[in-house]
């Protein structure tokens, strides 16, 4: 098992080299300067500007050096916000993103998951079509609209929660409701496909020969299996909410990663481009072999390699 | 002997969206307290549906048992809440089914799937019922028992899993074991074990044994009496002796004829002609009568009764009737039948 861990690791940091490297030289392809002001400066300004953060020298030099910085976790400075370092900016920033994405993860999955059982169980009943009619609601209409009507409803009109900005735990609750209609509508329509056929398999019959409980059968025997492939969908899920809605952080006013990676693209804000990238990557990798585990926990038979005794 | 099981004209319907299927017609049989009954009949004659309807492991939402009764112990199953049967199934009632290799649970341990009826049913305690799962799996002869309850279904071969079903179908001791075609997904070797092991460990905790087969070699050697299913209904019931000796239905002479035999001089195997019926319209007279070369017009028309042979030994075609005209069975049977006398 260690050795195992070991090489995925090692994987790990050759597949970020790569996405890294990638990413620098697809991000050099793009025209344009980070200088917002470019089109007021003149020639020689521009030289001094491009000499001062490097841009100066030729690709790959500032390749070689880029990398070379990465290896020592630095990630460079931000051209847009005053020069400072791209790893401050961005984890001060990954925070609020991280939990809002992780609360909104964990609530969306445990409703989806809990709607698709109900509605599995009772196929073809008002159950089962309230589950669907959820789930359609909250793959096909935006986050931003819901987030919109939360904020009037609950926010001003009941007055529950605040509707803005992130100052605690109840700030937290209208964008975790409104980022979680995707997990929903996900984890719910994947647990009541996946249910339905667990349900119609021999070993369920036999547990039912065996005189179990509906509740025992559907807790204890059919749900372990129904979650296998419902962990290959919420893994890339998880990384997508995790790694900030541009949108919902916007509505609500969250200082999160989202709003800050769009805003970097459209100034050529280079190193906070790389440095997001790359963190993203590295967050992907991370949850990938955190899913390939959770799949060994969950099924006996693809226990990772070294892991069967 | 006493009867532990007797179902009483048992009718069970599917409701398809094409219509109603009428799957069992009319069932009517009794079990013995340690006898082994053997139900034989072609795919969709409805021996599944029969014994499925027994443990009530039919789907709720579009089967239906219209009309009969299945007492056990003087009890009707057919009108038991879900809670009661619950009591039932795998207490008194348990059942083996057909593929091992789908029907344990892949995520959890053998020895959990073995302990959870003993924790359920007879209220043991984890400990006791681990010790018990040891036991099982030692009789039903799994090698090293105390290791393998640790390990999960994958890491058992088919013939083991098999054994590994027949240990939860015993764990209680159960009155009435029903084997669902135990031995068809297996192997010819791994069958023969596994039959020799149900006849040994039905003499050892004495229940009585329905086991549905389509392989009549199966049944000459587990049985002791036999009902030949057909459409829904059971055309002939007899001891195995009464059965494979002196036939009587037309479709057990079908059946018997196409038996494979290791010194057959017939070139071809014979095949039964012609399709089973479509029950969701079934025929008016008997079902057998499109596919029978010695139908008569009555058996287009009506539908033949039980005619008694013996007192252990009834068959429902036609030619029992005192007016039909004396028929002797094919060729074919006739000399397994000689043969069958001349190994025994």
């Amino acid at each position: 098992m260690a050795k195992y861990l070991l090489k995925r690791v090692l994987y790990m940091f050759l597949t970020l080299f790569i996405i890294a490297s990638l990413t620098f030289f697809l991000m050099k392809i793009i025209p344009g300067t980070p200088f917002a002001s470019a089109n007021k400066l003149g020639p020689a300004q521009m030289e001094i500007m491009k000499a001062k953060y490097g841009l100066d020298q030729p690709v790959p030099v500032q390749y070689a050096k880029y990398i070379g910085n990465l290896l020592q976790g630095d990630l460079g400075i931000s051209f847009q916000f005053n020069n400072t370092p791209v790893t401050d900016l961005m984890f001060k920033r990954l925070g609020p993103s991280m939990q809002l994405g992780a609360q909104a993860m964990l609530f969306g999955t445990i409703v989806g998951i809990l709607l698709g059982i109900f509605a599995a169980l009772r196929q073809n009943t008002w159950v089962d079509y309230s589950s669907t009619f959820v789930a359609v609601l909250g793959k096909s209409i935006p986050n931003f609209v819901f987030a919109g009507l939360l904020q009037y409803f609950v926010g001003v009109k009941l007055g529950w929660f605040p509707v803005l900005f992130w100052r605690g735990f109840e700030y937290t609750i209208l964008p975790t409701i409104a980022l979680s209609m995707l997990p929903i509508a996900i984890a719910a329509r994947f647990m009541r496909t996946e249910m339905i056929e667990v349900l119609g398999s021999d070993y369920i019959t036999l547990a039912k020969a065996k005189g179990a409980s509906f509740f025992e059968i559907a807790f204890k025997h059919a749900l372990r299996n129904a979650m296998i492939p419902l962990v290959t969908v919420l893994g890339p899920l998880a990384i997508s909410l995790m790694t900030g809605s541009l949108v919902i952080e916007k509505i609500f006013a969250i200082p999160g990663l989202g709003e800050q990676f769009v805003k970097s693209i459209t100034v050529n804000d280079y190193p906070v481009i790389m440095g997001t990238t790359v963190l993203f990557a590295a967050l992907f990798v991370v949850i990938i072999l955190v899913v390939d585990i959770l799949y060994g926990i969950i099924d006996p038979r693809i226990r990772l390699s070294g892991g069967k005794k | 002997m006493e009867n532990i099981l007797e179902v009483k004209d048992l009718n069970i319907s599917f409701h398809t969206f094409a219509g109603e299927v009428k799957a069992i017609r009319g069932v009517n049989f009794e079990l013995k307290k340690g006898e082994t009954l053997a139900i034989v009949g072609e795919s969709g004659s409805g021996k599944s549906v029969t014994t499925k309807a027994i443990m009530r492991l039919l789907p709720p939402g579009n089967s239906e048992i219209k009309q009969g009764e299945i007492l056990f112990e003087g009890k009707d199953l057919a009108k038991l809440t879900d809670k009661q049967m619950q009591k039932i199934r795998g207490q008194d009632i348990s059942m083996i089914f057909q593929d091992p290799m789908t029907s344990l649970n892949p995520t959890m341990t053998v020895g959990k799937q073995i302990m959870e009826p003993l924790i359920k049913h007879q209220n043991m305690s984890k400990t006791a019922a681990r010790e018990r799962a040891v036991q099982l799996l030692k009789l039903v002869g799994i090698p090293k028992p105390e290791l393998r309850i640790k390990q999960y279904p994958h890491q058992f071969s088919g013939g083991m899993r098999q054994r590994v079903v027949i240990a939860i179908a015993l764990a209680c001791n159960p009155k009435v074991l029903i084997a669902d075609e135990p031995t068809t997904a297996l192997d010819v070797t791994i069958q023969a074990q596994i039959l020799e092991l149900m006849k040994d460990l039905q003499k050892k905790i004495d229940t009585s044994i329905i086991f549905i087969t389509h392989d009549l070699g199966v049944v000459a050697n587990v049985a002791d009496r036999v009902a030949v299913m057909y459409g829904g209904k059971i055309v002939e019931i007899g001891t195995v002796d009464e059965v494979f000796y002196n036939p009587q239905h037309p479709y057990t002479w079908g059946l018997i004829s196409s038996m494979p035999s290791l010194d057959a001089k017939e070139e071809e195997l014979y095949a039964i002609p012609g399709t089973p019926p479509n029950l969701l319209y079934p025929p008016k007279g008997d079902a057998f009568a499109p596919r029978n070369e010695y139908a008569m017009q009555i058996d287009l028309e009506e539908q033949p009764p039980m005619f008694k042979v013996s007192d252990t030994h009834y068959a429902a075609t036609w030619l029992l009737h005192p007016d039909a005209p004396k028929v002797e069975p094919p060729e074919a049977v006739k000399s397994r039948m000689r043969k069958f006398m001349g190994t025994k």
